[in-house]
């Protein structure tokens, strides 16, 4: 993978991904021909996706601005000049200024190191939320989308959780469980799961369809675990990523 | 039709049946006891189960559960513990401001979306889509918050024009209280709108590259004919999803935005119930805010039909 060049492979054997020749199974030839037939070089499919992405100047501007932000929370303590807890009643309510970058707040903190520190926790929050619900809501959706019986009662279910509004839900949960950052984090995850839910279970539902899954049935239920995950990446990433290039064109 | 209808109602009503379950389950295991937050700290033991008994707060949560729903059935939400009036009252109360607010918002949220997202399709990548694009890009990361108390201090504050917060009373003449909702429309308009111009936009874009499109220029028809009636029709779908989405989000009251400018509204309502604990409050209102949700749905999947006839149930 490492003998590509950055610049060149547009015009490599089509082939390129001899590896496939020496595997026998099934599944791994489908994956060489369609590669194949997209004209990818012999480079791993996700390496060509980042260039591609960041070939994109706003998608190039955003990363960069989040990786600002990721490290200004990851060394808030080198970068912040003032404790973000401790209190100045005097200096309260100062407007920016060389001391005070972002001023001070109505009990005296400085409002730069709090916003800094914030980052710590809005993006830790985030982050485990993403991962937290993406992950529960494939697989419920995966489950509901496949299996007929159990798509009316987990999509009632999931129904009943959208119909609320999601800061009230949160916000009850959050008083159920009591304030805390695993809380918050546990209650957005339980808020943003079933809308993840919904859209897996679609795709499964437009996937499950195609041809290839009722062939893949008579083979073994293997197969067709391993031909709808790897369809269902595709989609995944695909749904993922076109809002932001959308957005970003 | 009729069988599509008659499951869509079960669904419905098992939904419905869900969200009680969850409503109460939730309210019931929320530390804190209302009677107490509302006697305060003074109240000694007896006063507190008294009130507590009065409310029937005292009887096996079950027996609660069953009592409301049996309330429920005959169309009654239950009595308030801290407002002194049946939830029924205090929810329409508070419906005016969120009503209105949610209304203009979304005129403003269409006004703004549809034009821009379909100028932004149709000339994709010139300088309008750029802006169009811009736009709505900034307007999903802004924060209400922000924008609300931006918009207030120039034009309540700095320029005087419109109220700084709060709704008016009841007594005062309906303009006058409209007149408090201006700002925060714009403010939940123009967020909203963002959402919209994009979906408009990519909808646009889907159907402008189909081949009926082409064949409606090849027989000569105008271009403005061709954008508005043979592609706008065919590319409202998921723009009517959206917009009932953001409806059904916005009925529910917009905290943040309610918060800023001191609206007493259906979110204001819910979040000072969960504080106070006041459980047929949160049941009532939460019940109410799904009732609509589901209820909008179903009139988004049968809006489908009219506006796409090939849309069949």
């Amino acid at each position: 993978m490492s003998a590509a060049g950055p610049s060149q492979g547009a015009n490599s054997a089509p082939y390129g991904g001899s590896a496939a020749a020496s595997a026998a199974s099934v599944g791994v030839v489908n994956m060489a021909t369609l590669a194949a037939n997209a004209g990818a070089p012999s480079r791993s499919p996700s390496s060509l996706l980042m260039r591609k992405l960041f070939r994109r100047k706003v998608v190039l501007a955003g990363a960069v601005i989040l990786a600002l932000v990721v490290l200004l929370a990851v060394f808030a303590p080198w970068l912040t000049p003032y404790d973000p807890m401790a209190l100045r009643i005097l200096d309260r309510m100062q407007s920016p200024r060389a001391a005070h970058w972002f001023g001070t707040d109505e009990l005296g903190r400085d409002v730069f190191s709090r916003v800094v520190y914030g980052a710590r926790y809005s993006l830790m929050i985030g982050a485990a939320v993403v991962l937290i619900s993406v992950t529960g809501g494939v697989l419920l959706g995966l489950v509901a989308g496949f299996f007929r019986r159990l798509d009316g009662p987990i999509m009632r279910v999931v129904d009943a959780m959208m119909s609320f509004p999601d800061i009230l839900l949160a916000i009850a949960l959050v008083a159920v469980l009591g304030a805390s950052i695993t809380n918050v984090i546990l209650a957005l995850s339980i808020v943003y799961t079933p809308r993840v839910a919904r859209v897996v279970r679609a795709s499964t539902l437009v996937v499950r369809e195609l041809l290839f899954i009722e062939a893949a049935r008579a083979l073994g239920i293997a197969i067709i675990l391993a031909a709808l995950s790897l369809q269902m990446v595709g989609d995944g990433f695909r749904d993922l990523l076109d809002p932001k290039l959308r957005k970003a064109l | 039709m009729t069988r599509y209808l008659a499951s869509r109602f079960a669904g419905m009503v098992i939904v419905m049946m869900l969200v009680a379950t969850l409503v109460f389950v939730i309210t019931r295991l929320a530390p804190g006891d209302p009677a107490a937050i509302m006697l305060g700290d003074q109240a000694t033991a007896a006063d507190i189960a008294k009130l507590r008994e009065s409310y029937g707060l005292d009887k096996p949560l079950p027996v609660q559960f069953a009592y409301w729903l049996s309330e429920l059935a005959h169309g009654n939400l239950g009595q308030s513990i801290f407002l002194q009036r049946p939830v029924t009252q205090a929810l329409l109360e508070r419906a005016e401001p969120t009503f209105f607010l949610t209304l203009f918002s979304i005129v403003i949220a269409m006004l703004i979306g549809l034009p821009c997202g379909i100028i932004a399709a149709v000339w994709r990548g010139r300088t309008a889509d750029q802006i169009f694009s811009g736009f709505a890009m900034l307007g999903a990361s802004i924060p209400s918050f922000w924008f609300g108390l931006i918009l207030m201090q120039i034009f309540a504050v700095a320029l005087g024009w419109f109220p700084v917060a709060g709704y008016g009373n009841p007594g005062v003449p309906l303009s006058e209280r409209l007149n408090h909702l201006v700002l925060p429309s714009i403010v939940l308009g123009v967020v909203n709108s963002a959402l919209i111009l994009r979906f408009t936009r990519a909808s646009m874009l889907d159907v402008l590259s189909d081949d009926h499109i082409r064949t409606a220029r090849a027989k000569g028809l105008s271009e403005a004919r061709v954008i508005l009636h043979h592609a706008l029709a065919n590319a409202l779908i998921p723009v009517i999803t959206v917009l009932g989405l953001t409806f059904a989000l916005l009925i529910g009251g917009a905290i943040v935005t309610e918060t800023v400018f001191g609206l007493p509204g259906i979110g204001n309502l819910v979040v000072s119930a969960v504080l106070r604990r006041d459980y047929p409050v949160i049941q009532g209102a939460l019940l109410v805010i799904a009732g609509l949700y589901v209820l909008i749905n179903l009139a988004i999947d049968l809006l489908y039909l009219v506006v796409d006839p090939r849309v069949k149930y």
